[in-house]
């Protein structure tokens, strides 16, 4: 084997492909470079305090405001009511295609749920707005359908397929041994879920369920088209939020190249890139704590 | 495996060497105010010139006159001036942007059909939108507190709303902020406390469109000025308009372009 | 009691009370509970997803027509087809398998076949994982600095499709990675045993008998590239342009930038709801047909392995 490595035919292929796997490092770095460059000049004009505590987005003003606290707010609660509502019907879903499901409908079910994964989130934002916006308008009397609620409805609704797909992986790596022993003993099969499985898969259903919120974090059309918009830090699940995602989206265009409203919208891409990441590697070290657990 | 590379590198030149752009072809890019205009225009104007292909694309105002000094379009569209910063930006890259004015735009104030209030100053709008007054009864209204909506803070209405209203005074962070046109259309229509404002292209029979100092939302009005809250819709073009710009500028003004405009719902130049 | 408690005690030590058959009894009725609620989440899931498609198809069918397929939209958008959002969304895709695939297919031959354990390696996969993790509006901004303005492009074709490509390059890798370690060893011992250098394997054996599965994930990489709004809408996506574009340095329609602007630009948006349907209807054809071929092949390419 190493031998080969020397002839001479091989090494070209060899480098070409090296060079070519590093793309993908290439592409990270690169966006780093890039969020940074056209992100941090913001900071000349406001301090990071002021940024990321300040309370008023009021970029078009003059003098502007920067502050991007309640968009991270927005962004935070779409995610955790949206985490709130997919989490349990996810680890159902995965319980129920791991243990209940019987094997010639999993072959149907497994399909359905990754084909949701792929559902077009454009196309959930335009549910949001043409179904559910109208519906809690009239069922809570309020003044928006564009809300927190519809828009995490809908974030659910795209973040049950990752979690439930991903904590199935995981349920179904559970050694059936295991299985076994616990039916062996008397127990139901609740039971047997309950108490061995989940805990037995547990570091991979927390990494499904961080991976989830990782992708709701970044979810950008529905809260875009649902959320309703407004830069406040809300008070109830009927109040209308902006979360950074769709601030960027709304706003880029709108904005002069290299003004500070530019750069601050780049700051707010650099906030989501820390966040997300900041999910990854969690999800990461979960997952390495959770290989040295099982042993 | 060598058939599927072979393939694959077919398609990528024949896809790499269909060239650069052709003559013939016209980019407009810029405010989604304008997009409506541009589009029913372009594709009367294509109808007629079928050897021109025209692209619109709706980034924003700042988006197409960045567009502009980038040489990237051939047309920018933006729904305010130019801003110092731009021309200046503008000046350093040697593009001369020539401002043509194509429409005018008028805010409306609306609030509810069943609502008795008519008629509302400048200053009582921007008291109203500041949380000073907040009901509808220091209106001539009944005993109701008023719901205040308006739109994000950095939609180009919004922009509008701020300089021609607020005048540098901050809007109510209580007011419901809409992400689009439509939405705060809706929002009023469905909410017999609240008030809105709204391009009028966009004001329909759901809503009634509010009589600013005793002076009513219309055509005549906004074109003599009379209508305080009215501003004009621009295009920009690198020096003069030449050629297939030109062709197209020239038919947006002319009295066939400009019906094209009020069928849009803008209102017409002349 | 005491029987009791031994026969049940090592399982389920804190349930001491009441007799044999009352806890037992107690607990299957539990368990049918859970098993219920358990069946009801997947009929849930099922039905929210045969919901959306029913509504969708019952209000956007009726838009549906050869025309719809093969015209430009007419009339300000009231009318008319989305014949150059398709083609658009069809050459965005094109653009963007032309980088994603060999790169993603590459990046897993050198992970699975090359890499050791170094450094390299490491931040090789980090980088892939970290990359599937940035959000998509995330991916627009870079395709705007980087490719439009940086590199020159300008907002087009070209800008918007290598954008894509960052999306999909790590979906790729995945795809290819598990591919090719799917391909059994003794393939790869063969090859070197008749005196194969590691490229000439690699070339020859193992992309080949990969090359089935690694095109399912192509596919599927598709589907998701097809769907994907928020990293076109500043890298190249037109509002209107009814030609077809013939270079790559022009912009194009597509199907999912359309739907958004359809629903919340334009002085009609209810007139145009009609399209809007038809639109979204013709997207998740697109869409969840590709899906659906993928994941259909995949299946039957899994079966043939096992057997």
């Amino acid at each position: 084997m190493k031998d080969s490595d020397t002839l001479r035919g091989d090494r070209i292929p060899k480098r070409v492909i090296t060079v070519l796997a590093s793309t993908g490092m290439a592409i990270m770095l690169f966006i780093l470079y890039f969020l940074l460059r056209e992100g941090l000049p913001v900071l000349r004009h406001a301090s990071l305090g002021e940024l990321l505590l300040g309370s008023y987005w009021y970029p078009t003003y003059d003098p502007p405001e920067f502050g991007m606290f309640p968009l991270v707010v927005g962004s935070l609660a779409v995610t955790a009511l949206a985490s709130l509502l997919a989490v349990p019907v996810s680890l159902g879903l995965a319980a129920f295609i791991s243990e209940v499901c019987p094997r010639s409908l999993r072959e149907i079910f497994k399909p359905i749920l990754e084909v949701l994964g792929f559902f077009p989130s454009v196309v959930l934002g335009f549910i949001g707005m043409v179904v559910i916006a109208p519906w809690l308008q009239e069922r809570f009397s309020i003044l928006t359908g564009l809300n927190l609620m519809n828009a995490s409805i809908l974030m659910g609704i795209m973040i049950v397929p990752v979690v439930a797909s991903l904590a199935e992986d995981a349920m179904a790596a559970v050694p059936k041994d295991l299985r076994d022993a616990a039916y062996a003993l008397g127990s139901t099969r609740w039971e047997t879920i309950s108490r061995v499985v989940i805990p037995s898969a547990l570091p991979g259903i927390l990494q499904a369920c961080l991976l989830g919120v990782m992708r709701a974090v970044g979810e950008t059309m529905v809260v875009l088209m649902a959320s309703g918009g407004a830069a406040l830090v809300p008070r109830s699940v009927l109040d209308p939020v902006r979360p950074l995602t769709s601030t960027i989206a709304a706003e880029m265009g709108e904005t002069p190249v290299g003004s500070d409203h530019y750069f601050s919208l780049f700051f707010a891409g650099i906030l989501l890139l820390v966040i997300t990441l900041g999910i990854n590697v969690a999800a990461m070290w979960v997952e390495r704590r959770g290989m040295r657990w099982r042993g | 495996m060598k058939r599927y590379l072979i393939g694959t590198a077919a398609v990528l030149c024949g896809v790499l060497l269909a060239g650069a752009a052709f003559a013939g072809d016209l980019k407009m890019n810029g405010s989604t105010t304008v997009l409506p205009i541009a589009q029913a225009a372009a594709e009367k104007f294509m109808a007629s010139n079928s050897d021109v292909k025209i692209t619109v694309s709706g980034g924003g105002s700042g988006n197409g006159i960045k567009a502009l000094i980038d040489g990237t379009t051939d047309i920018a569209m933006a729904s305010r001036p130019m801003k110092d910063k731009e021309k200046s930006d503008a000046e350093a890259k040697g593009v001369k942007p020539f401002e043509i004015k194509v429409a005018i735009d008028a805010l409306c104030a609306m609030v509810h059909p069943s609502n008795p209030v008519s008629d509302l100053s400048l200053e009582q709008l921007k008291e109203i939108y500041m949380g000073k007054i907040e009901n509808w009864k220091a209106l001539g209204g009944e005993e109701k507190a008023i719901a205040v909506a308006g739109r994000d803070t950095s939609s180009g209405t919004f922009g509008t709303w701020e300089e021609m209203v607020m005048h540098g005074e901050k809007v109510t962070p209580k007011a419901l902020v809409t992400a689009s046109a439509g939405a705060l259309l809706q929002t009023v229509a469905k909410n017999p406390l609240a008030i809105g404002y709204d391009g009028i292209a966009y004001i329909n029979d759901s809503v009634k469109a509010l009589k600013v100092g005793g002076v009513e939302a219309n055509a005549a009005n906004a074109k003599s000025g009379a209508y305080p809250l009215s501003r004009f819709l621009f295009l920009y073009t690198n020096g003069e308009p030449q050629g297939d710009a030109k062709a197209f500028v020239d038919y947006l003004l002319s009295p066939e372009g400009q019906k094209i405009v009020e069928q849009v719902g803008y209102i017409p130049l002349n | 009691m005491k029987t009791t408690r031994r026969s049940n005690g090592s399982a389920h030590a804190s349930q001491g009370a009441g007799t044999l058959p009352e806890v037992r009894a107690g607990r299957v009725v539990k368990d049918k509970l859970v098993t219920a609620l358990l069946w009801c989440t997947m009929g849930g899931i099922v039905l929210l997803l045969g919901g959306i498609l029913t509504f969708l198809s019952a209000r956007g069918a009726g838009v549906l027509s050869w025309d719809f397929f093969l015209e430009p939209p007419r009339e300000a958008m009231t009318q008319g087809g989305v014949y150059p959002a398709i083609v658009g969304t069809f050459q965005l895709i094109l653009v963007s398998m032309a980088f994603a695939f060999p790169m993603g297919v590459a990046t897993a031959v050198y992970l699975v076949e090359y890499a050791r354990d170094d450094f390299f390696t490491r931040t090789v996969r980090l980088a892939i994982r970290s990359l599937a993790g940035v959000p998509s509006v995330v991916f627009g901004l870079f395709g705007l600095s980087f490719f439009a303005v940086f590199l020159g492009f300008g907002p087009c074709l070209l800008s918007a499709g290598l954008t894509l490509g960052c999306l999909a390059l790590p979906i790729m890798v995945g795809a290819a990675e598990s591919a090719l370690r799917s391909v059994p060893q003794d393939y790869r011992d063969a090859s070197y045993a008749m005196g194969a250098t590691r490229w000439q394997t690699i070339y020859k054996v193992v992309l080949p008998a990969a090359f089935p599965s690694i095109l399912t994930g192509g596919i599927l990489s598709v589907g998701r590239v097809a769907g994907e709004t928020a990293p076109i809408i500043f890298t190249g996506a037109a509002f209107y342009a009814p030609h077809v574009a013939r270079s790559l340095f022009q912009e194009v329609m597509a199907l999912p930038y359309h739907i958004l602007v359809l629903a919340t630009a334009g002085t009609n948006i209810e007139m145009t709801r009609p399209i809007q349907y038809g639109t979204v209807l013709v997207l998740l054809i697109i869409v969840l047909g590709t899906t659906l071929i993928g994941i259909l092949w995949r299946a039957r390419l899994r079966l043939k392995n096992v057997r």
